[in-house]
């Protein structure tokens, strides 16, 4: 029967030769291949001390900005936790005191704000759910640890660091 | 045989015994690195300098590791089969010489630890005492896994020893003689009466079916057959843990480097290398030249074991029925004919 392609590969099965049977020089040039990887350079980039270019819209580890001022942008709004597929963020909000307009740009902020590592997919629906454009996923690869509540970073390690600094 | 020679000899096994154990313990360095490396990696790289450590902390894990014997095996033969295995794999390295007579403070030092006549054949003892080990400890871990396994292995020994026999039955035509000191001295230097003195360019065809005898009988890839995982699991050692499996994976390693040795010994001149009537006639010290031809038989080890490697992370593994049939059809009838050809070589063209 003729493929629609019309490609075909006829498959002979000779007989094989007597160089092919006793299969020694089969196995020198076996060896001659795998002596020349044995001297080639490795392809491995060896990960912790040596990264890898990361591409333009790469997704990583999330970061909670701030705004010129250095004020905290998140509003706790919920938005971001509303649109997570993995159901990774959780927030508790508490209203701004006078005296820390300096600190949060709006009336109500995440006093609590903890995203679970582990179950974070990645996928920036909360970046994208933003409308206060206070969270990032412009970080690195998020590290290992040996705990699972290591993972759940809170505002100690999301928040960007202060302007000032 | 007086006390010091008592001293000296023992001095000679803890010695040798110990360079068998950190030969064994970087084989598996350097399996790992070498097949790292045949295949585009890195390889161990974490435990110190380019996982220099690296066996230290497996080794160290080994021992960390929960020891379990399975509650309807044997165990007493549980037990005996790993001491077995290491057992047999170091005492295999008695009989090589090492290097010639060490003369220190006008006493004679053989680099030997005895010079048995029947030498050869104390080898072949030792290896196939070996499948005793993998034998005890498949049939006791009541597990059909390990028990396939050691059957595997035990055949596959035993068709592959008769095959190594023949072989070396050629070379003992050429030698006369079964002594491993003597047929290391023999071959001495490398070049004399018009040709090559080392026994692989008079036993080229033996060679060959020793090296291949020899990856079976170590029981490395191509011939892993009793270990695969892909097959049996882990083959016979399929129920053992903690130290126990290291210590088969350790005579694994450990039989290598004796059958290296072994076939350094035999086939490659053992100590002797190129040039040594030039170092001699040049006035150079004995012992240098015996310290050189130490280094010399060392480096013909390391480059037999790196053989070793290079061709497991090269070829796949056998099907069971073609090992069998290179065994028994191709490999006794060849070797075979090696001991005809040599014989009438022998007789009617070297006189
Ligand atoms: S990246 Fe996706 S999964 Fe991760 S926290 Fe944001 S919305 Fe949730
Ligand atoms: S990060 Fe953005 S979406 Fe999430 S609570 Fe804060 S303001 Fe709302």
């Amino acid at each position: 029967m003729e493929s629609f392609s019309n490609k075909r590969k006829v498959l002979e099965a000779k007989p094989l030769s007597f160089g092919e049977r006793i299969y020694l020089p089969a196995i020198l040039k076996g060896l001659s291949i795998t002596l020349k990887h044995f001297f080639r350079k490795s392809v491995t980039v060896r990960y912790p001390e040596q990264k890898r270019e990361f591409s333009e819209n790469f997704r990583g580890m999330h970061s909670l900005k701030r705004d010129e001022e250095g004020r905290e942008r998140c509003t706790a709004c919920g938005l971001c936790a509303l649109s997570c597929p993995a159901e990774a963020i959780t927030m508790i909000s508490a209203e701004r005191k006078p005296g820390e307009e300096k600190l949060y740009r709006e009336e109500k902020y995440a006093a609590v704000y903890e995203i679970n590592m582990l179950r974070c997919i990645f996928c920036g629906l909360c970046e994208e759910a933003c409308p206060k454009e206070a969270i990032y996923l412009d970080g690195d690869i998020v590290p290992a640890d040996y705990l699972r509540k290591d993972f759940i970073y809170g505002k100690d390690k999301l928040v960007e660091a202060p302007l000032n600094q | 045989m007086g006390t010091t020679d008592i001293l000296v000899k023992f001095a000679l096994i803890v010695v040798i015994f110990l360079i068998s154990l950190l030969i064994a313990m970087y084989s598996t360095y350097a399996e790992r690195k070498i097949a790292a490396f045949m295949q585009d990696r890195v390889g161990p790289n974490r435990a110190g300098p380019f996982g220099i450590l690296q066996p230290l902390a497996d080794g160290a894990k080994m021992f960390m590791k929960e020891e379990i014997i399975p509650a309807n095996s044997n165990k007493f033969l549980f037990i005996v089969g790993p001491s077995l295995a290491i057992m047999t794999a170091c005492i295999g390295s008695a009989v090589i010489p090492w290097g010639q007579t060490l003369v220190i403070g006008g006493h004679p030092i053989d680099l030997q630890v005895t010079d048995i006549n029947v030498g050869v054949l104390y080898i072949f003892g030792v290896v196939s005492l070996g499948v005793y080990g993998i034998m005890i400890g498949g049939w006791a871990s009541n597990n059909k896994y390990s028990l396939l396994g050691a059957i595997r292995a035990a055949s596959q020994n035993i068709s592959y020893e008769i095959a190594m026999g023949l072989s070396i039955i050629a070379l003992l035509m050429t030698t006369g003689t079964l002594s491993l000191g003597k047929i290391a001295a023999d071959q001495h230097g490398f070049w004399s009466h018009g040709w090559f003195t080392w026994n692989v360019f008079k036993q080229p065809l033996g060679f060959l079916i020793f090296i291949v005898c020899a990856f079976a009988e170590t029981n490395r890839a191509p011939f892993d057959l009793p270990e695969c995982e892909t097959e049996l699991v882990g083959g016979y050692h399929t129920e053992y843990s903690s130290m126990k499996l290291g210590f088969y994976l350790f005579a694994e390693y450990i039989n290598m480097f004796v059958s290296s040795a072994v076939m350094a010994t035999l086939y490659f001149g053992g100590y002797n290398f190129p040039g040594m009537h030039y170092l001699a006639d040049a006035g150079v010290a004995q012992n240098w030249i015996t310290i050189i031809g130490v280094i010399a038989l060392f480096a013909k080890i390391f480059f037999f074991i790196f053989f070793f490697m290079w061709v497991r992370w090269t070829l796949p593994r056998f099907r069971y029925d073609q090992l069998m049939d290179l065994g028994w059809k191709s490999l006794i009838p060849l070797a075979i004919a090696n001991i005809v050809i040599t014989g009438v070589v022998m007789n009617y063209f070297i006189k």
